[in-house]
């Protein structure tokens, strides 16, 4: 049993090319070293990342192929602030949030791993709360969209009537992503709190012992949508 | 039981870093973030343009990635699973490309010339 074990865990693992090949051809389980939940997380943001994307080129293809202008969005995305006019200033705005929340989540994974209670959960609800903030803040850019600027998925007064489908599909989805994300995360946030993970109580839909890796997986998620906003963010809004 | 336990143990061997290598990713997103804006905010225009934004676009994906998401440190089984199939996407862009710059000459040919 204690043999093998110890080759699960590890110290007779091969590193590099020949250890990608060793566990692609072992039994049982390709991914070493890695709790089942995680490499599931991981097939999963795989495969959002090609929904995605699937998004992200349609919208490369209608822009490309329009011969109407299309909508300045550093116009269009533009508040005037305290008598200032400021170029893209909400979506700037909204951006440094994400990244703010993805430092905060990356920080409780890592005092999650050095079981650190309070502080992991006291940085899960921040994140929560940074990323409920980006949802306002997106309600706010969709609301002066519509009532103010009069953009609609089938056309707008500012030039390509693709605008309005495209922006709506992209930020629609990323903000449903953004939105169960801070559902979970203040769900974590109260399995943190309550110290199931520390007693490796099974959790609601499973049998299983949940530890702190369920604070790496959510972590994982997380990061993701801060992730697919990086893209969003170049090519919806800068390009 | 016992079994099980030792396994489940084990598997979670989980990665501690330093605290100082996110606040320096922290960072680094930060700086990364508004150069992207300053891309916009100075309207830089043309190849320029496009060359920047792809560039921290890439340099924030790749730091979220490598760190935040741990995958410097997972084995290449892992990694290889997930980084390389996205290049299929590249397959697809350049297609949609090709398919759009079409849609675009027939439209202004027949669309626009009244032909």
């Amino acid at each position: 049993m204690t043999n093998e074990a110890a080759t699960v865990a590890g110290d007779s693992l091969e590193p590099g090319v020949k250890g990608l090949v060793a566990d692609w051809s072992s039994d049982q389980r390709a991914f070493k070293k890695v709790p089942w939940g995680k490499s599931m997380m991981w097939i999963f943001l795989l495969s959002d990342t090609f929904i995605f994307s699937c998004f992200l080129i349609s919208y490369m293809t209608v822009r490309m192929s329009t011969t109407v202008p299309w909508p300045n969005s550093s116009e269009v995305f533009a508040l005037t602030i305290a008598g200032h006019h400021i170029p893209l200033i909400l979506i700037a705005i909204m951006t440094f949030i994400l990244i703010s929340s993805s430092g905060t989540m990356a920080m409780a994974v890592m005092f999650g791993y050095r079981k650190k209670r309070i502080a992991t959960g006291v940085l899960l609800l921040a994140t929560a709360l940074l990323g409920a903030s980006f949802v306002g803040m997106q309600a706010f850019e969709w609301t002066k969209l519509i009532v103010e600027e009069g953009v609609r998925p089938w056309g707008n007064p500012m030039g390509a009537p693709q605008f309005g489908a495209a922006f709506f599909m992209i930020t629609g989805f990323h903000g449903l992503h953004v939105s169960i994300g801070v559902l979970f995360l203040f769900i974590t946030a109260a399995k943190v709190f309550r110290g199931t993970l520390d007693e490796r109580r099974p959790g609601l839909f499973t049998g299983r012992r949940g530890g702190y890796e369920v604070v790496e997986i959510m972590g994982l998620y997380w990061h993701f949508v801060d992730l697919v906003w990086v893209f969003i963010f170049a090519f919806f809004y800068l390009w | 039981m016992d079994h099980t336990e030792t396994i489940e143990t084990i598997e979670e061997e989980h990665q501690e870093h330093p605290i100082a290598i996110y606040l320096w990713v922290w960072l680094l997103l930060f700086v990364f973030s508004a150069c992207s804006y300053a891309v916009d905010y100075f309207q830089f225009q043309g190849g320029l343009r496009w060359t920047l934004i792809l560039l921290f676009m890439f340099l924030k994906a790749g730091a979220i990635i490598a760190i935040f998401m741990h995958m410097t440190w997972e084995r290449l089984a892992l990694s290889c699973a997930i980084l390389l199939p996205p290049i299929a996407l590249l397959v697809f862009v350049t297609l949609m490309a090709l398919e759009s710059n079409y849609t675009f000459f027939s439209r202004l040919t027949f669309l626009t010339a009244g032909g």
